[in-house]
């Protein structure tokens, strides 16, 4: 059974999706709206990583509840660093950059997701189907959230 | 006859009425001092703009100036009232101070110039960035204080004509949630609610709706209906001991940022219950299983912890909804600027849906307005959404607009949602807006965190056009100054929350070389030679009549169709309601009477967002969900607000409004009555805090926040404890710093966080965190209002209370039943009638 691999990988895609929304919001501590949701939507995926640890092990996998921590002094360096290239053409194309792979993480995370629930049914475990649907939910909301701010902040960034 | 000082009794006089009855006429008049009604020369027609109650009057004219206002007695919103900011405010017309004369910056300086030289740079600005850039480098921010004429033209250039997406009104400070909560809701704007409801309401819930400051009139028809026989219950959500909180039969005051939690518990128990209407649900909603669930989570005991509000309060609450029979929901800024705004405001939405209570007298939903013509922001597309409620992801709605307009659809910008001004304000920080004209609105006191938006409209790079009545802080900054005439002085329409249109007429001429609106917009549009597809102007019509006329057109067949209305007809009766077209020729009292929504996928104004998220629906995941275009019932988790109180920050900071003034005071302090009765900032704090800080009534106290700091004298009320409350009315323009504070800060923006709702883009004024210190001893008490939600908790000098100057004194007279005015005609008559059947 190959369930326990594909929680690991879920594991390291949501704690890295996590990772990535807080680097987002150090790094665009300006731009309000993205530094305060982009922290509300870490959450959403660290809670994923203690709920995915909390059911591996009947999967033969001991992963690590806590999610992996961020650096508070890189990320006040960080905000610091936004602050000063507030007025920065330039942090504008960043910014989509940063979008984009936010975006392409998540729809990372929700393939897994997909994977963790065929395989939940499969093996008839609606415990383990109850936590896909549930997180897969949020991860969707994430993805849309990423894929949304992308396309509302491209055309500004683009032409001016 | 009586004469009564309306600055010590606000509402005035009581004249109670029963459940269905008819509510009294009593009507108010003001007029200067040695001014008697029959020695004034003519009465002009016109409705209020210092508040958003949209209450109808006369203007008295003597010698060709504004001598005083009176209560129009056959008008369905106000049947004569009128607030204490209309009774005195229209003395600010006359302000030795008023702009004249258009400004321009030369050397650094603000002269006066003619207004061909003015235009002519804000028209080669605008020419060189549209050849350097393209329409991204303009943005255009108005106000909730124009005519719906105005809107509608200023909406037609910024879309038709330069085609940005950069439009937005201060209504986003104020109704941008009450629009929202609509739209997620009812899938368009509109109220669902008509203020006769109150006349026939078994409950009425007001949820961070301090209506007795706020709309004075509407309030005074509560009071009225609660000295009467069988009066409503009330239920307060404030966390303020206002009137209302006073009167309420509970009153909840939970913790700033806390409402979705509360509200989902209160939902809890209604559904736990069985209070709900399930045949109404199974034939006109879509989504309540999902909250059922998210709600299920909420149990009253459980979030009495994170609300501090006891549990058995929010079940007493609870238990009064679920069996009211007649219930009128209303909300306002409480909700609104506080965190979670649209999924709080959606909740309340839930209450009345689930309970089958829409569009029957008594059932309805006020999602209320902070400014007097914030509907016509929203419905002209002002406020950034397309004229008429039009969807901008809709293509259909593009090229409909476009017919309308008579230019290209790929012209109107859509392809991503309206700017909100907040993102206004970050592109022109980050350079990419190079031109800001802002009219009608005072963003450099109204804003968050007012350093920060200073240090962007001060920038040499933004040309910023500032087009006012007073030389304001924001005008201070600007490029250009171009002088506005005012109500009074201009003719237009204004439409208020429950969707009363009203006239309001020119009375005198505008002082010096000022210009209505409407004509400095026109006359801009012209400058640009801004065309359309026919090569013939964009804009077709030349004056307020034939502006309404186009914007008729623009409306047929949406929701907020005003075809049937014409001038003619709005002169002399009541103010209608729209929609009124061929099929409605009186206007409509109540929509969704009968279970339709404006929520059909073709129709629907929006595809709505992610109320935690603000992610936008997708179309197709729309029509999936909405097929028969139902009312839709949307869920949200609760969510802790961004800042909370630390160690460094114990407090939490909301700030808010008085009775006595409007927005940043501009018209307001040039009125003696109304500036004496709150002359300067105050800070309230509970007597529990003032004991824990060592701090007394008077004493003046610095209020801090990671952004900045303020002082202002405290006023020791019935403040929940761990809150402080600053009015944000008070700005620089009548202090030696001008624009800015010069020493220690006044305004409360100081010290507001830049945040906003998700879904609906409204900042968030009401939590933030903050601390409090003593500065130095009192030499008398705070300078607030000691008869509204600032009233002191303590002993208190009787000499020192609120009360008026000689001038204050109002004449009211009270109409009996029966021997009203006759030749009232319009909606309100002929429901009063029906009612008292």
């Amino acid at each position: 059974m190959k369930t326990g691999l594909v929680l690991e990988q879920l594991h390291r895609d949501e704690n890295d999706l996590a990772q990535h929304l807080l680097r987002i919001s150090e790094r665009h501590k300006v731009d309000h709206e993205i530094y305060h949701l982009a922290r509300d939507l870490a959450k959403w995926s660290r809670q994923h990583v203690r709920e995915i640890a909390a059911i591996a092990g009947r999967y033969g996998q001991e992963l690590d509840p806590e999610p992996k921590g961020e650096n508070t002094l890189l990320e006040k360096i960080r905000e610091k660093g936004s602050e000063l290239a507030g007025r920065d053409a330039e942090a504008g194309l960043l910014l989509l950059r940063d979008l984009r792979e936010a975006y392409i993480k998540a729809c990372g995370v929700s393939a897994d997701w997909e994977l963790v629930a065929q395989a939940a049914q499969g093996i008839k475990h609606t415990d383990l189907l109850e936590v896909a649907e549930r997180c897969h939910a949020q991860n969707l909301r994430q993805m849309k959230w990423a894929n949304g701010k992308l396309k509302e902040s491209a055309t500004q960034i683009l032409v001016s | 006859m009586g004469r009564i000082d309306r600055i010590a009794e606000p509402w005035g006089t009581r004249t109670p009425y029963g459940s269905g009855g008819t509510w009294p006429v009593r009507v108010d008049t003001h007029l200067a001092e040695g001014v008697d009604a029959e020695s004034v020369d003519r009465w002009v027609q016109t409705a209020s703009i210092l508040h958003s109650n949209g209450d109808a009057m006369d203007i008295a004219v003597k010698d060709n100036r504004i001598v005083g206002v009176r209560g129009r007695a056959e008008d369905r919103v106000n049947h004569g009232r009128l607030g204490p900011k209309d009774l005195y405010g229209w003395q600010a017309n006359a302000s030795k101070d008023r702009l004249t004369r258009p400004l321009i910056r030369e050397g650094g300086k603000l002269v006066e110039t003619n207004w061909d030289t003015a235009m002519d740079r804000v028209v080669s600005r605008s020419k060189a960035l549209l050849a350097e850039q393209g329409p991204s480098a303009l943005g255009f921010y108005t106000t909730g204080q124009l005519f719906a004429e105005e809107y509608y033209t200023l909406g037609t250039i910024a879309h038709g004509g330069i085609g940005t997406n950069h439009v937005d009104g201060n209504t986003r400070l104020c109704t941008a949630t009450a629009a929202e909560a609509l739209k997620e809701s009812f899938g368009c704007d509109g109220q669902p609610g008509s203020y006769t409801d109150v006349d026939h309401a078994d409950v009425i819930a007001l949820y961070g709706h301090n209506v007795a400051e706020t709309q004075t009139v509407l309030w005074t028809r509560m009071l009225d209906r609660l000295a009467g026989p069988n009066p409503p219950a009330i239920i307060c959500v404030d966390p303020r001991m206002t009137e209302v909180a006073r009167a309420a039969t509970v009153h909840l005051a939970p913790r700033p940022g806390t409402n979705v939690a509360l509200m989902n518990a209160i939902l809890h128990d209604i559904i736990a219950n069985g209070w709900v209407d399930q045949d109404y649900i199974q034939a006109h909603t879509v989504g309540y299983q999902e909250l059922e669930k998210e709600v299920a989570k909420y149990a009253p005991a459980l979030v009495a912890e994170i609300t501090g509000v006891p549990a058995e309060k929010i079940e007493e609450a609870a238990r009064i909804l679920g069996h009211a029979e007649r219930l009128l929901s209303t909300v306002l800024q409480g909700f609104y600027q506080s965190n979670q705004g649209t999924a709080a405001a959606v909740q309340v939405n839930n209450i009345n849906i689930i309970r089958g209570m829409l569009g029957r007298p008594g059932c309805g939903i006020l999602q209320m307005n902070g400014q007097p013509t914030a509907e016509n922001t929203r419905e002209c597309g002002a406020d950034g959404d397309l004229a008429a409620f039009r969807n901008w992801s809709n293509d259909a709605h593009i090229k409909d607009l476009a017919r309308v307009w008579n230019v290209d659809p790929m012209s109107i910008p859509h392809y991503s949602p309206p700017t909100h001004l907040m993102q206004m304000m970050r592109y022109a920080e980050d350079g990419s807006i190079r031109m800001l004209w802002v009219s009608g609105t005072n963003p450099a006191v109204s804003l968050p965190e007012l350093p920060r938006i200073r240090s962007i409209l001060e920038q040499e790079r933004l040309f910023l056009v500032v087009q006012d009545i007073f030389l304001t802080e924001t005008a201070q900054l600007a490029d250009v100054v171009l002088p506005a005439a005012t109500w009074g002085e201009k003719t237009g329409t204004l439409t208020n929350v429950d969707r009363t249109v009203h006239l309001s007429e020119k009375a005198v001429d505008p002082p010096g070389e000022a210009r209505p609106d409407l004509d400095i917009f026109i006359d801009y549009a012209h400058r640009m030679g801004l065309k359309d597809k026919d090569g013939q102007p964009l804009i077709k019509w030349d004056s307020p009549e034939s502006a309404f006329e186009a914007w008729k057109e623009c409306t047929r067949g949406r929701p907020c169709d005003y075809t049937g209305i014409t001038y003619a007809k709005l002169r002399g009766g009541s103010g209608i309601q729209w929609p009124c077209n061929e099929e409605n020729p009186n206007g409509t009292e109540r929509i969704y009477a009968d279970g339709k929504f404006w929520a059909h996928p073709e129709y629907c104004e929006t595809y709505g967002r992610d109320l935690i998220t603000g992610a936008p629906v997708d179309p197709t995941e729309y029509k999936a969900l909405n097929p028969e275009g139902r009312a839709i019932i949307k869920a949200a988790e609760y969510v802790p607000p961004h800042e909370l109180p630390s160690q460094e920050f114990p407090l939490q900071l909301i700030t808010g409004r008085t009775l006595f003034h409007f927005h940043t005071r501009t018209k307001t302090a040039r009125a003696p009555e109304l500036q004496a009765a709150a002359p300067d900032v105050w800070v309230e704090l509970s007597a529990h805090d003032a004991g824990t800080y060592g701090i007394a009534e008077g004493d003046l106290a610095e209020v801090a926040t990671p952004r900045g700091s303020v002082q202002a004298k405290v006023r020791i009320g019935g403040i929940r404890d761990g809150v402080v409350f600053l009015p944000f009315h008070y700005g620089y323009w009548d202090t030696s710093g001008g624009h800015q504070p010069d020493g220690a800060g006044r305004a409360a923006n100081e010290l507001t966080i830049t945040d906003w709702d998700a879904a609906s883009k409204q900042p968030i004024f009401k939590t933030a965190a903050a601390r409090i210190s003593r500065v130095a001893a009192a030499d008398g008490p705070a300078p607030a209002p000691t008869n509204t939600a600032s009233a002191p908790s303590g002993d208190f000098p009787a000499g020192l209370l609120t009360r008026g100057l000689p001038s204050a004194l109002v004449d009211e007279e009270v109409v009996p039943n029966g021997t009203g005015p006759a030749g009232g005609r319009g909606g309100s008559g002929t429901d009063d009638r029906e009612a008292s059947l």
